[in-house]
């Protein structure tokens, strides 16, 4: 599945120090299949700069994070009535990615200030946005906070702090995790050169998931031309009855 | 090996699938029963989407039903008149039962309402099959008790609309196969279960059909409900996993061909007393899990 290695030239912001990333990821895409349990993203890259590095800066951080397709939900929570658990209050989320990772060469909060955090939307408080709650529900950040445990527990959201490392103020590396349940679509990698707690440079590029094989027809069909997958999950599921019981008879003999 | 469901978007122990469609093979090898009431509490548990497990188990009923019929038609054991009038209920209830379905998943309440209908439902008939197993076995001794009297006259041959129906030499109402058909239409529809504990019974008892046409009558009936119900499900909701149904389909028919050769080494009164304890624990997990304070408050909804 391992697609030839692609180096992306990234377009820099601006910057005073002029330094800019040269990034690879290890894939452009990923496909989704029956045995697919999950991929590793390998991410990689160097930093170019014109000048030789200046020996009285403090060192280069490095935050690599990457956002699936956001997908619409609704969160729903538990309360017990009548001696029983049912769903009552519920909130929806417009806006949060399917899938989101952030990777550092440390503690974020250490290494970057809230403001500029806030500023290039960076962290998992971050993530879920544009809540829609009930008018009589006040608080929702508990709703937000439990997509993200939900999401984590999925592995579908994962904060890797530490795990990019940078060799020589100049190359990196991680690996980032993606689990068989991620969804389809155009997931952006967002690399970000920190320096005195300030994001001095930003790249962006774009991994394309799909589901591969007899599965992504399986999943196309069904939400393209429901009828016609209807019809054919029945035929299958007849045919496979048949078969197997004929099969059995045959041993049987 | 793992395997990703399609449509469940879930990934799965292959071997794990195929051994529960294996065991609810073993269980209707074994008791002549489809299923589908246990089956679809064990993929609950094995944490696929209730939605999916329900509108797949329609699926894999389908399918287990067609080699059941065409051995049924060998034997000549269905009466076609009474077969279309439990379809033609059943559609209905069918229809029925899937808009029922979408909007208690729209209200986020579809979870609650299959596990509650579950916990009635296999509570009753692991609890009557549990005291009628035991009586069986002090009928055992007993020779006579057997001979039970067949009610031939009840307010169901006061009805009208009679019709007559060759192959089951009757002539009775009808309304009655009609009303069951669309009762066990609904219960396809929300429970993903083929609905034989019900009708075969209320063949029998309420109707008077002789038994040996009574399997084959409800196959027949079980087969196109529950098609149409897939169809249903696929077109309004997607939540039929072809993928999951053929797995289960599979070890389904394995696990038939075990049960069939376990029956025939068991005793009928033991095996109904198991039977009935597996129905009772299935029962007892799904409602210590609405009882129980959850691990987790919070869930995802439809989306």
């Amino acid at each position: 599945m391992l697609r030839a290695l692609a180096l992306v030239l990234a377009l820099a912001l601006p910057a005073k120090a002029e330094e800019t990333f040269v990034t690879g990821l290890s894939t452009e895409e990923i496909a989704l299949t029956a045995d697919f349990t999950g991929s590793e993203l390998f991410v990689f890259g160097a930093i170019r700069r014109d000048a030789p590095i200046d020996p009285d800066v403090d060192p280069l951080d490095i935050v690599i994070t990457i956002k699936g397709p956001p997908n619409p939900l609704t969160v729903r929570r538990k309360e017990r009535r009548f001696g029983i658990w049912i769903n009552t209050e519920s909130v929806d989320v417009r806006d949060a990615p399917s899938f989101y990772a952030i990777a550092t060469t440390g503690p974020l909060r250490e290494i970057l200030t809230e403001t500029q955090r806030l500023r290039f939307q960076i962290g998992m408080d971050q993530a879920v946005r544009k809540v829609e709650g009930h008018p009589t529900l006040e608080d929702t950040s508990s709703f937000t906070e439990a997509v993200v445990r939900l999401r984590e527990k999925q592995e579908l959201y994962e904060v890797l702090d530490g795990e990019v490392s940078l060799a020589e103020e100049t190359l990196f590396q991680t690996r980032i995790a993606m689990p068989a349940n991620i969804v389809e679509g155009d997931y952006a990698a967002e690399f970000f050169l920190v320096r005195d707690r300030s994001v001095i440079s930003t790249a962006q590029t774009v991994i394309v998931v799909q589901k591969a094989g007899i599965e992504r027809w399986i999943f196309n069909l069904s939400q393209q031309r429901p009828l016609a997958y209807g019809i054919m999950s029945v035929l299958v599921a007849l045919l496979a009855g048949w078969l197997a019981a004929a099969a059995f008879r045959l041993i049987k003999r | 090996m793992q395997i990703y469901l399609p449509i469940a978007e879930v990934s799965v122990d292959a071997l794990l699938l195929l051994g529960i469609g294996a065991m609810v093979g073993i269980l209707s090898g074994m008791f002549g029963v489809g299923g589908g009431f246990i089956l679809t509490p064990l993929l609950f548990f094995i944490g696929i989407p209730p939605a999916v497990a329900v509108a797949t188990a329609a699926n894999q009923i389908a399918g287990s039903s067609f080699s059941a019929l065409l051995a049924h038609l060998k034997r000549k054991t269905v009466d076609f008149k009474m077969g279309l009038i439990l379809m033609a209920g059943g559609l209905l209830g069918s229809l029925v039962g899937v808009q029922l379905f979408d909007m208690l998943r729209a209200a986020g309440q579809f979870e609650l309402v299959i596990s509650l209908l579950y916990v009635v439902m296999l509570g009753t008939i692991g609890g009557l099959m549990f005291v009628e197993s035991l009586r069986a076995l002090r009928r055992a001794k007993d020779p006579n008790a057997l001979l039970a009297p067949r009610k031939r006259h009840s307010w169901v041959h006061r009805l009208p609309l009679k019709m007559r129906f060759r192959t089951s030499q009757l002539y009775v109402s009808a309304i009655p196969p009609f009303v069951i058909g669309a009762l066990v239409g609904v219960l396809a529809a929300i429970m993903g279960v083929g609905g034989g504990f019900i009708m075969v019974p209320a063949m029998i008892y309420v109707i008077g059909m002789p038994t040996k046409v009574v399997v084959g009558t409800s196959v027949f009936q079980f087969l196109f409900v529950t098609a149409f119900t897939t169809l249903m499900h696929a077109v309004n909701s997607q939540t039929v996993d072809v993928m999951l149904a053929v797995i289960l389909l599979v070890g389904g028919v394995i696990g038939a061909q075990i049960g069939v050769g376990l029956a025939a080494k068991l005793r009928a009164e033991q095996l109904r007393i198991l039977l009935a304890l597996l129905v009772l624990g299935v029962c007892l997990k799904l409602a210590l899990d609405l009882v129980l304070v959850p691990a987790e408050l919070y869930s995802f909804g439809r989306n």
